[in-house]
């Protein structure tokens, strides 16, 4: 029985795109198990042009999806990049082809621990293979060969969307004519671990998650992803984003309760951070999301030497920091551009000034997004990719 | 001091007239990327910079430019040896902390190297120490000695004897004036080393 034959209603609205790969050829992945078939969700914007070459992929962060642009099927809130995407902007879709897929691994529609194992009839849950950013990117190689597309223009994430670019061009160099990973790194730094195993500790220390049969219990370990959500959602701020937004202000109170509940502003948005987003995540895919970006060293599976990676590669990259970034901060990048430079690539770095720590790739920054669009412009022109409304003009001239 | 010409100052103009079309330029300290741009548009160069200040990077990228946020001093040591046809530094070897390094890794990455600074050997500057004896303030040199940029100055003399030294070939020397025009003076150092404000030089490996 595959995925789609299942009994079990699906747990997200069918909006969007679905498709079935790996039916004939199984994904192999790095752990060494095979995988399929497997079902990938994903949402495209704007349209193909004739010879397939304005096709961007958008690589989405740990707990995004692939509703770049349209309201979330569950929060209802708009797309993570909803402000970059349309007419005439950053991702303008008059001129270029938008896909986003939700990663393997994930829960919005792809394989994931959550979905059902076809061989099993019931969830994954930990019996679903452990997976890596290369899986993820396989699988994202395995959608663009559906859509029948050979050269991606251009392919672009932040954070762990970021590794995914990184991975891209290593895996498929020929096959990624652009490339923008955004507040990332090539490999997870040992802090990051540190954060990321303190909220799997968190899952897994509570009752509810149940050795990770939740879903066949009937339970949902909330309180223990919630914190999970809380200990990451400080590390995608910064300092002074949080003083100027709560500093030590008390919520709904004059004087402090001598107690524990909420007393602080920043506490109570915290904890809003956590018990919304259990609505939205699969406990397990944190799990497994985490584990991957864990894993992921780019210089570690190329020798030792991050140049290998790209040894030979002739992408466009554009490589984007931010300064109160304290999670994937400048030096990161500026790791990747020094073995970016080492094998003589084309390579554009820029440092943004922020205070908005990690999470100032979502958010409107003016000099960020100008700096995306010069970048694609300058790609574009390259790739000849006609501007949007100039093309017939062109045709027309003599 | 902004002279445009063909919207590109006449020093860089000058530079960019050296370049041959086709070539693989790395402008080191390319400000915004004005000679960058010009030379993708009118010479058919595969164009790379470096700079210091996040605005011009990012104006640079915004424009199109592959432009890295970097420095001379720490940067260059990454490039392998002969990725560049030039590796092109404007009015900024004053301002590095180890000229000689900078100078040796253009020459190593590039096959040729230009490089123009301002020379401290003017008889302006000379004589400016010599009546004042206090450090010289003029066009091409614009700051106080407290808050100056440039930490490694030289003359003219100065620079080819560390070219000498180094084993590098001078296939140019060009004196220029303060606007950074070229300056219509007999081919002697002792001249240039006296009238020019600035120089600008075309380097190559010896060999």
């Amino acid at each position: 029985m595959s995925p789609s034959e299942s009994p079990v209603a699906p747990a997200i609205p069918p909006t969007g795109l679905s498709v079935e790969l790996g039916r004939d050829r199984p994904i192999r992945l790095d752990c060494g198990a095979e995988l399929g078939p497997i079902m990938v969700a994903y949402q495209t914007y704007g349209r193909l042009n004739a010879d397939k070459s304005n096709a961007i992929l958008i690589c989405h962060a740990l707990t995004g999806d692939h509703y770049v642009a349209d309201p979330h099927p569950i929060t209802g809130k708009p797309g993570w990049w909803s402000e970059l995407v349309g007419p005439g902007r950053v991702f303008d879709t008059d001129r270029y082809f938008l896909i986003c897929s939700n990663v393997l691994g994930g829960c919005m529609g792809t394989t994931g621990p959550m979905e059902i194992n076809p061989a099993t009839g019931q969830p994954w849950g930990l019996s679903f293979p452990v997976i890596t950013i290369g899986d993820m990117v396989q699988v994202q190689a395995r959608l663009v060969d559906f859509l029948g597309i050979d050269q991606l223009f251009c392919v672009v994430g932040g954070s762990m969307g970021g590794m995914q670019v990184l991975e891209w061009v290593h895996t498929y160099p020929e096959r990624v004519f652009s490339a923008i990973p955004i507040a990332s790194a090539a490999r997870h730094s040992a802090q990051n671990i540190a954060f990321h195993e303190v909220g799997r500790q968190a899952i897994m220390a509570d009752p509810d998650w149940r050795d990770g049969n939740y879903l066949l219990e009937g339970t949902r370990p909330h309180r223990g992803l919630a914190v999970a959500r809380m200990a990451a959602h400080i590390t995608y701020l910064s300092e002074p984003a949080l003083h100027q937004k709560f500093g030590r202000n008390l919520q709904n109170r004059d004087k402090v309760a001598y107690g524990f509940d909420a007393d602080f502003q920043v506490e109570s948005y915290l904890r809003h951070q956590g018990s919304t987003f259990v609505d939205r995540f699969d406990a397990n895919s944190y799990l497994y999301i985490t584990r991957a970006m864990d894993y992921f060293d780019l210089a570690a599976e190329n020798g030792g030497t991050l140049a290998n990676a790209f040894r030979g590669a002739r992408t466009r990259f554009c490589i984007v920091s931010f300064t109160s970034d304290w999670l994937f901060p400048t030096p990161e990048s500026r790791a990747v551009v020094h073995a970016l430079n080492a094998v003589a690539a084309n390579v554009s770095f820029v440092e943004i000034k922020s205070d908005k720590g990690h999470d100032a790739f979502l958010l409107d920054e003016p000099e960020f997004h100008a700096t995306l669009t010069g970048f694609l412009e300058g790609a574009a022109a390259h790739r000849g990719l006609p501007r949007p409304g100039a093309a017939v003009v062109g045709r027309s001239q003599p | 001091m902004m002279v445009i010409n063909g919207n590109l100052r006449v020093d860089l103009r000058l530079i960019a007239d050296m370049v041959e079309p086709g070539s693989r330029v790395l402008d080191v300290g390319c400000g915004e990327g004005a000679l960058l741009a010009w030379l993708g548009r009118n010479k058919n160069v595969d164009g790379r910079g470096i700079e210091l200040s996040m605005a011009g990077v990012s104006a640079a990228v915004s424009h199109g430019l592959s432009v890295i946020q970097g420095d001379a001093d720490t940067d260059l040591k990454d490039y392998p040896s002969g990725a560049f046809d030039y590796v092109i530094l404007s009015q900024t070897l004053q301002a590095t902390y180890a000229p000689k390094t900078v100078l040796t890794h253009m020459l190593r990455i590039g096959r040729r190297a230009i490089v123009s600074f301002p020379n401290f050997g003017h008889w302006r500057v000379r004589l400016h120490l010599l009546l004042r004896g206090a450090m010289p303030v003029t066009d091409t040199m614009a700051y106080e000695w407290y808050d100056t940029p440039n930490i490694h100055f030289c003359t003219i003399r100065d620079f080819l004897s560390l070219c000498r030294g180094l084993g590098i070939t001078v296939e140019r020397s060009i004196p220029l004036d303060r606007l950074g025009k070229v300056l219509p003076l007999p081919n002697c150092d002792g001249a240039a080393n006296l009238f020019a404000d600035q120089g600008l030089f075309v380097l190559s490996r010896q060999g």
